[in-house]
């Protein structure tokens, strides 16, 4: 292949580094005016008054709006149908949205927020998962938006014989996790602009992940058939999953376009970003965990509880993702979860990188660890002992294609000379050397540990967001006289390279340059639907329909050039600009002149190509959430060094082997499992959303810590390649993957380096020194435990019976 | 309050008559069109909307162009020569240095400002150059790449 598996550029690097790409916030139009959101400053209220008169009055404002002037709710899931572009009788948290104002300037829009007065009466702020389940509180929502009072959503299900495999169990494992919420801060803040024709045409460019969903909810709220809207993403500064929900501030520069008759921009500040939230849930977590002897898993029991924040958003698949993928790693024969996600008065949790599943890894890989320490097993060996095979299903279901865990573990264990540098107790021989350390002043107190994890996750949802049997990914190719290629395709470039992957697939098919293709995506008018950015799905959805759509092209082609050749088209190839015979070298003819004759032959050359996920759900309710066309692994070795006087962390080395499949751009997938391990790391050791009364505490860069290039470690990259039958020459994903085994990696190498556990997120060094030093941890002690820190006990939640699934044949089994 | 400021950047002279309390950030972007500085955090600590004045990287979000007048102010737009680009913008295209590329300008600059000063930094010195600038997509290490190999070609 000349193309796929070579160190290319992005197509859309040469603009970026001249700062010619446009984002949303750097579009402009003729007669534009600026839109601001007035804020609740209430956690908790009803809305009993708004008036807007003041600001009307005021000269160079054009329009206010209230919630009554957007009553529809919307929300990504149809299920959950929670959200109003601007709140109608009740807010829900501090920054949900109230009123808007578009005014011939930004200053003047901000000077007539100030001029609305709302009256509001106070209810009492439910803020924490206890709270939620405390019935005396006010409910957030009405009973129609939940499972019960301020419980969104309950889920309990088991696979195979629970009971049979605690009975066969040698060392049975209980323990409690919490994994902090945080936020993705993709460094583009939100921004949109919308335009309003007199003929009744709507178009919105904005920062979004899913044009397609943005497009589904603004014909709703707005009440305009879709066939008049078109949405279009423009260059996206970052997602990481915080553009994937349909948002207030999209709805409301729509509807003040359409009332102004003016092109609306409106671009939201750091703080209200912080407000959009979508973030990763914090989850509360109880694992009890049965092994043999030898460690062979018999049973897995695993709670979750998830604080979900004041709208549902994807929290029902959250909220199934919290318990979903614990078995495509490690053979479990019997599984039993029951999850819980319940409505605070906080901004609403999301879908971030690894959708509900880094949090549930986390607790899993740090239990194992355990478990290892306890057995006395060396936690990689353990491991690779007991990863899924090929061609197999789990117990709840879930298909495993190809799994290069195996290969990943080793790849990471040689690399970091795990084995060498621990001593016969498995603990890291300690060799910090105080004449090596240069930049620590207490070279002493240093402790230096290792520590491994490892993780799985989908490369795409297998079903849509909202039931239809179409597809969820199409492309259009179109190939011309000039000898250009243009690829049309409804997916979202966020920076990963998705327009790059259609350029390369459609230059490697056609054997061009990938400098003779353009792409066109992102684009609801102008381009097929792509469901988005989000689940991982893009490489290897999109990249199978445009290898469906290319298919046709080729035909036409050589099938003319094989006419003009006199020789047999199945002797021809695509091939640098040519296409040749394979029989004889002689015969050939330049692709420019291959496609005019093939033009000539069969009109104007163009394709399409449809993918749609291979049917696997398992027969439950719920089933849905986890299916995908393949899964990826990852195994990630994290060096620390912790110190024990400040209880500071730092994370100096980490080695992570991802298998992507194939890896069609390794620049590009090493890029994605580098920006993973950043972001694993910065939730490990210090991200965190966290809320005083209901005010977020950090809604700021300045006070929402994350790592800069100080804080970072060489990342020693491993690309393991699979070569997967469902995805385009065998890719499987890479964008959120390789997240999942770093924070349990760093937890791990943190009890390697000091003997304590830390058993929830973010690793700070009050934890550690807490954990060191607390007389509650030596009561650990005496019970043959190592000192921790993490939630002491798992409230009782109101789980219901579970829906009993028989597991599938080949599912792993109990003896 | 407006008023006519004069303001040199990338080499061009611009009279701009503009709120004098608008930021160096604001009038790059919506004044002068020159979109390639971005805003990230309004508070100076994100590093998107890094500039060069004289040389040396300044915040745009945090400066008056009212005080930068007869100042020399560089931009990404005035890194390249003509089509020819700056080995580290070509390097960052390369190497995959600039994913979503909200970063990228900020990040170029910092890293122009450092090779300007010391053509021949370690990569700690390209890390402590680079602290200040934000990326939340490469982890920063296609970024410290990218730079080491401006570096070394260089030579």
């Amino acid at each position: 292949m000349n193309i796929i598996g070579k160190r290319l550029p992005k197509v859309d690097s040469w603009d970026k580094v001249v700062g010619a790409t446009k984002y949303a916030g750097d579009l402009s139009l003729p007669r534009m005016v600026h839109a601001r959101i007035l804020r609740s400053t209430m956690p908790h209220a009803r809305i009993l008054n708004v008036d807007v008169r003041a600001a009307q009055e005021l000269p160079g404002v054009c329009a206010v709006i209230t919630g009554r002037d957007v009553p529809i709710k919307y929300g990504i899931l149809p299920s959950s149908q929670d959200e109003e572009a601007l709140c109608v009788d009740k807010v829900r948290f501090v920054g949900d949205p109230v009123a808007a104002v578009a005014a011939i300037d930004p200053e003047t829009a901000e000077r007539a927020l100030e001029l609305i007065e709302v009256e509001y009466e106070t209810l009492t702020p439910v803020l924490s998962i206890p709270d939620a389940l405390d019935e005396t509180r006010d409910a957030i929502h009405d009973e129609a938006h939940a499972d019960h009072h301020n419980i969104h959503k309950l889920v309990a299900l088991e696979f195979g014989d629970l009971a049979a495999g605690f009975a066969q169990a040698d060392y049975v494992l209980e323990d409690t996790y919490f994994y902090q919420g945080n936020t993705h801060l993709a460094l583009e803040e939100h921004a949109a602009l919308a335009a309003y024709s007199p003929d009744g045409h709507l178009t919105l460019w904005s920062s979004t992940q899913t044009p397609h969903y943005v497009h589904r909810a603004l014909a709703k709220t707005l009440e305009l058939p879709p066939s008049r809207i078109r949405v279009i993403a423009p260059a996206i500064g970052g997602g990481f999953g915080g553009k994937t929900d349909p948002f207030a501030h999209e709805i409301v520069a729509c509807k003040l376009a359409m009332l102004t008759g003016r092109p609306v921009k409106i671009m939201l500040n750091r703080e209200e970003v912080f407000y959009c939230h979508r973030g990763r849930h914090p989850v509360l977590m109880w694992v009890k965990m049965g092994v043999r002897s030898d460690g062979e898993p018999t049973a897995l029991h695993f709670r979750t509880m998830l604080d979900g924040g004041a709208y549902g958003s994807y929290g029902v698949a959250s909220t199934y993702y919290t318990g979903a993928l614990q078995t495509v790693t490690y053979k479990i024969p019997a599984y039993k979860f029951e999850g819980m996600r319940v409505f605070t008065n906080k901004p609403p949790c999301g879908p971030k990188r690894g959708h509900g599943t880094p949090q549930p890894r986390f607790a899993l890989e740090v239990h194992l660890d355990k478990i290892a320490q306890h057995l006395g097993l060396d936690p990689a060996e353990y491991r690779k002992r007991f990863v899924v095979d090929d061609n197999t299903k789990t117990v709840n279901h879930l298909t495993i294609t190809t799994c290069g865990l195996r290969e990943c573990i080793d790849k990471v264990v040689e690399a970091s000379g795990y084995q060498k540098k621990k001593d016969e107790g498995g603990r890291m021989k300690d060799e910090i050397n105080p004449a090596h350390s240069s930049f620590t002043p207490h070279p002493s107190s240093l402790r230096r540990g290792l520590g491994l994890a490892c993780g799985a996750y989908l490369s795409g949802a297998g079903l849509p967001i909202y039931w239809n049997d179409m597809p969820h990914s199409g492309v259009i190719v179109k190939v011309d006289r000039s000898g250009g290629v243009a690829v049309f395709c409804g997916s979202t470039d966020i920076g990963q390279g998705s327009d790059s992957l259609l350029a390369y697939i459609a230059a490697e098919e056609f054997g061009i340059d990938v400098r003779d293709v353009r792409v066109v995506t992102a684009d609801t008018d102008l381009t097929p639907v792509d469901l988005g950015s989000y689940s991982s799905r893009v490489t290897v959805m999109t990249g199978n329909a445009c290898l469906e759509a290319i298919r046709p092209l080729k035909e036409k082609i050589l099938d003319t050039a094989a006419e003009k050749l006199m020789v047999p088209a199945e002797s021809l190839s695509f091939r640098k600009g040519e296409i040749v015979c394979e029989d004889d070298d002689a015969r050939r003819l330049k692709w420019n002149e291959a496609v005019v004759l093939a033009e000539t032959k069969y009109g104007t050359l163009s394709g399409t190509g449809s993918y749609k996920p291979p049917k696997r759900a398992g027969p439950y309710k719920g089933s849905g959430v986890g299916v995908t066309p393949s899964y990826s692994y990852s195994a990630c070795a994290a060096q620390v060094s912790v110190d024990i006087e400040t209880g500071q962390v730092k994370v100096e080395k980490v080695w992570i082997a991802h298998d992507a499949g194939r890896a069609l751009n390794p620049l590009l997938v090493e890029g994605q499992t580098e920006g993973s391990v950043y972001m694993g790391v910065g939730e490990a050791l210090m991200e965190e959303m966290t809320y005083r009364g209901g005010l977020h505490k950090t809604p700021s860069l300045l006070d929402y810590k994350s790592p800069t290039t100080l804080d970072m470690p060489e990342i020693h990259t491993f690309l393991v390649e699979t070569l997967d039958p469902e995805g385009p020459y065998g890719a499987k994903e890479a964008g959120q993957g390789p997240l999942l085994p770093v924070p349990p990696a760093i937890a791990n190498a943190v009890f390697d380096a000091v003997g304590v556990r830390i058993d929830e997120t973010p690793i700070t060094p009050e934890k550690i020194l807490k954990a060191l030093s607390d007389t509650s941890s030596s009561a650990e002690k005496t019970k043959g435990r190592a000192p921790r820190v993490g939630p002491k006990d798992f409230p009782q939640a109101p789980y219901p019976e579970p829906i009993r699934v028989e597991p599938p044949a080949s599912a792993p089994k109990l003896r | 309050m407006k008023q006519v400021i004069r303001l040199r950047v990338n080499g061009q002279l611009h009279e701009i008559y503009t709120a004098a309390h608008k930021t160096l950030l604001e009038v790059l972007c919506e004044d002068l069109d020159l979109t390639g500085v971005k805003h990230g955090c309004e508070l100076g600590e994100c590093g998107a909307c890094t500039v060069l004045v004289d040389g040396t990287p300044m915040l745009a979000c945090l400066a008056l162009p009212i005080e930068l007048q007869g100042r020399e102010i560089t931009t990404v737009e005035g890194m390249a020569r003509g089509t020819e680009l700056h080995p580290l913008q070509q390097s960052f295209a390369e190497l995959g240095a600039a994913q979503c590329g909200y970063c990228t300008s900020g990040m170029l600059l910092s890293a122009k400002a450092l090779l300007d000063r010391e053509p021949d930094p370690t990569r700690e010195e390209i890390r402590e150059a680079l602290a200040g600038n934000l990326c939340r997509c490469t982890g920063y290490t296609k970024i410290l790449d990218a730079v080491e190999k401006t570096v070394n070609s260089d030579q």
